[in-house]
């Protein structure tokens, strides 16, 4: 509503006398407040209150049945003195840099076939829509569907014994990392590649070719130009990878077969116990360290910058 | 998922507890005229004209959480019941925290000791209950049979009464304020696969025999794994507790060091926390030997696939569940909901439950609605003489098929603890958390 008001205001306001000066400024100092108000608006009652509110249960006390307003710093105590949190921030971390890393690869070469392979952009687009096929269908069910190809009886292990490639099931397969990483990259790598694939549809096809006429190979190409460019990509791709895995609980308990720990599960396990205090405090943590694994990753990439 | 994480725990009895009600009331009452035009059968109360206005809302697990005993409501008594199923753990908290989103709440035993003192729930008076004279006495004193012993752990009639009318101490024994009418109950003990553990199964501690190393798996849901653990550690008499349902830190210690050990060294497939899951293990061959649920159990054989629910020579495991009234029902809306708790213990839910394998709390009006087939299959024990059929029609059993773990006095009679709040229940959860997470 402001935002169509304004240009009429403008324009008329520039064939007004000069007596209106006063109120136009103000408009226009007013007016961008205005504009960037809903945002903010929505900001803060879906975003900040929200986390000021966790932060401020997070010092509350609790018992099995109620919790009670209060200062105290248990929740913290006895979370970062607990063995069991150092552990499951470890393994968390751990399925996040295995799932940053190979999704990565992935994405990279999924975006490098697409932007600089595929020459007509009809067939760009056709190919770019089949990557995003699997999302047709929701998270879970892609993740259980991984159960019975997977198990002891499933599939794959009936394929390769069929084949004659091994005598005993593989028991890894299923109810493991391997599964958990595995279910990882398929539910996450299309987050690395769309925006991958995005700044290399920016990178001037000039510099390829310039790179090529002064004698780089093709890997020197990929290694010195591409990569280099398709930087903020990757940077968008890897804050979505790793706050995703960081954050997630679902998938974790189901591949692992409930023996894995991640810090999603372990909130997910004191809210269904009532533990709410307990809950809000490791959920500050778990944020304090998503933005400061962010912040990071900004710090290697300035994507303002590189847009 | 903001609101659900953030907003729960302090918006217990706010804005957006209201808000729903009146949500729900409003789509409530368009239900009620839409169906209303039925004609009302069964009982004929002085309010007969306006309770098929009312609209009651239950909640709790899935196992007493079925359409089917919704439609008999509305069919019966007139006034609809809106079913909502949940897990135990959202059951506890949604209970705790959103009071005023249920009339109606299906708890565990084990729960209400939990729910109970939060003081969101009415008491009911005895009085007004019908069939409370034949409510098996377990809820009552205690006892199967005078002779019995007290099983351990929250034994239901430990929190079935409180002192008063607002009051939310629960007293030492029974009195005219009873905190749940006990509706479903049953004893648990593990499942196998016959076909694949090879060998026969008589005892709590075969669920850490290495021979079935990365096949075995126990459930996920502290309050009660830890009570299987307990079985399986004092069958191989390497803990002595006191009591399993209220164990010592250094009972708790010792129980865990056992499982984490097993864990480690590669005993357990997987942890199951739903009923879905413990099936799905089952059925596909990834475990052939875990605690397990009766009705899953049946879920499994249902499917074709050989499962025995164990009777084991430790006794086994219980659990009970029943209905309490919330502490903001009043006027006709709680005439209604005795009533319907007074119909629940007539006999037509008590014959479905008992159906599916489970005990229903009035054993008499159950057995009239029971052939004399089905009552002595599964109550005494006996082959069926007929194919035994559930609830829905389909064959579940057929003839000379003889129930496992015998008649109910067999089963119930060797209970050795229920599930249970133990004092040192913060800690007995952070111990387990270290478990899974080991």
């Amino acid at each position: 509503m402001t935002a169509s008001t304004v240009p009429s205001e403008a324009s008329s306001a520039s064939a007004a006398p000069r007596g209106d000066g006063v109120r136009r400024s103000t408009l226009r100092r007013v007016v961008p407040y205005l504009q960037a108000g809903p945002l903010a608006l929505t900001l803060l009652v879906f975003l900040l209150i929200p986390i000021l509110t966790i932060v401020a249960v997070s010092f509350w006390d609790y018992d099995s049945i109620r919790i009670y307003p209060d200062f105290v710093l248990t929740n913290y105590e006895e979370l970062l003195t607990s063995p069991v949190t150092w552990k499951t921030y470890l393994n968390t971390v751990k399925f996040a840099a295995l799932t940053w890393v190979i999704t990565l690869l992935i994405g990279f070469t999924v975006a490098y076939f697409l932007a600089f392979h595929v020459q007509s952009t009809t067939w760009q687009m056709v190919l770019f829509l089949v990557c995003t096929i699997p999302f047709w269908t929701s998270n879970i069910i892609r993740m259980i569907s991984w159960i019975p190809f997977l198990g002891r009886n499933g599939l794959l292990n009936s394929g390769l014994i069929s084949a004659g490639l091994i005598d005993q099931p593989l028991e890894f397969l299923l109810f493991s990392d391997f599964a958990v990483v595995l279910a990882f990259v398929h539910l996450y790598a299309l987050f690395m590649v769309v925006p991958i694939f995005n700044s290399m549809m920016r990178i001037d096809r000039a510099l390829v070719e310039a790179a090529r006429d002064g004698g780089a190979s093709a890997a020197q190409v990929v290694w010195n130009v591409i990569l280099p460019l398709a930087k903020p990509g990757i940077a968008i791709g890897s804050i979505f990878v790793v706050t995703l895995v960081m954050g997630d609980f679902i998938t974790v308990r189901l591949m692992s077969g409930g023996q894995s720990a991640s810090i999603g599960l372990m909130i997910a396990n004191e809210i269904s116990l009532l533990q709410y205090p307990a809950a809000a405090a490791n959920a500050v943590v778990l944020l304090a360290v998503v933005l400061i694994m962010v912040v990071a990753m900004l710090r290697i990439v300035d994507i303002r910058k590189e847009l | 998922m903001t609101e659900t994480r953030t907003g729960s725990p302090l918006s217990a009895g706010t804005t957006t507890g209201v808000s729903r009600r009146t949500l729900l009331k409003g789509s409530a009452a368009a239900a009620g005229v839409a169906i209303g035009s039925g004609a009302i059968t069964g009982f004929p109360t002085i309010w007969a004209q306006n309770i098929k206005n009312v609209t009651l809302r239950q909640f709790g697990t899935g196992v007493s959480n079925l359409n089917a005993v919704a439609d008999k409501v509305k069919e019966d008594l007139g006034f609809t019941l809106q079913m909502t199923a949940l897990d135990s753990d959202a059951v506890a908290q949604r209970a705790v925290t959103q009071p005023k989103s249920y009339d109606i709440a299906d708890i565990e035993y084990w729960i209400c000791k939990k729910v109970f003192p939060a003081g969101v729930m009415q008491p009911m008076d005895v009085s007004k209950i019908k069939n409370f004279d034949k409510i098996v006495p377990i809820f009552v004193n205690g006892k199967l049979t005078p002779e019995s012993a007290v099983a351990q752990g929250t034994a239901p009639h430990t929190v079935g009464f409180v002192e008063g009318k607002d009051s939310i101490k629960f007293a030492k024994s029974a009195t005219q304020w009873m905190t749940l009418i006990p509706t479903i109950y049953n004893a648990d003990t593990l499942g196998i696969r016959p076909d694949l553990v090879g060998r026969p199964i008589t005892s709590w501690t075969d669920l850490l025999d290495p021979a079935f190393k990365g096949k075995a798996s126990i459930l996920n849901i502290p309050s009660i794994g830890i009570m299987d653990a307990a079985m399986v550690c004092e069958a191989m008499g390497e803990v002595k507790y006191g009591d399993k349902g209220n164990m010592t830190k250094e009972e708790i210690d010792k129980t865990l060091k056992i499982m984490t050990d097993a864990k480690k060294a590669g005993q357990f497939r997987a942890f199951w926390k739903t009923f879905d899951e413990s099936v799905n293990l089952m059925s596909s061959g990834e475990v052939i030997i875990q605690s397990m649920w009766s009705p899953a159990v049946a879920a499994v054989r249902a499917k074709g696939i050989p499962c025995v629910y164990q009777p084991l020579k430790e006794g086994y495991r219980a659990w009970g569940g029943g209905l309490g009234i919330a502490k903001h029902l009043s006027g006709l809306e709680l005439e209604a909901a005795y009533e319907y708790i007074n119909w629940y213990l007539s006999g037509w839910v008590g014959a479905y439950l008992n159906r599916q394998g489970y005990y229903s709390a009035v054993l008499d009006t159950a057995k009239e609605h029971m052939s004399p087939d089905e009552w002595a299959f599964w109550m005494e024990g006996q082959p069926a003489k007929t194919d035994i059929l559930s609830p829905e029609g389909k064959v579940m059993e057929k003839a000379g098929a003889v129930r496992d773990g015998g008649s109910f006095q067999d089963r119930m009679g060797r209970v050795a603890c229920w599930n249970a709040v133990m004092d040192e229940d913060r800690y007995m959860v952070r111990k387990w958390n270290e478990f899974v997470a080991a």
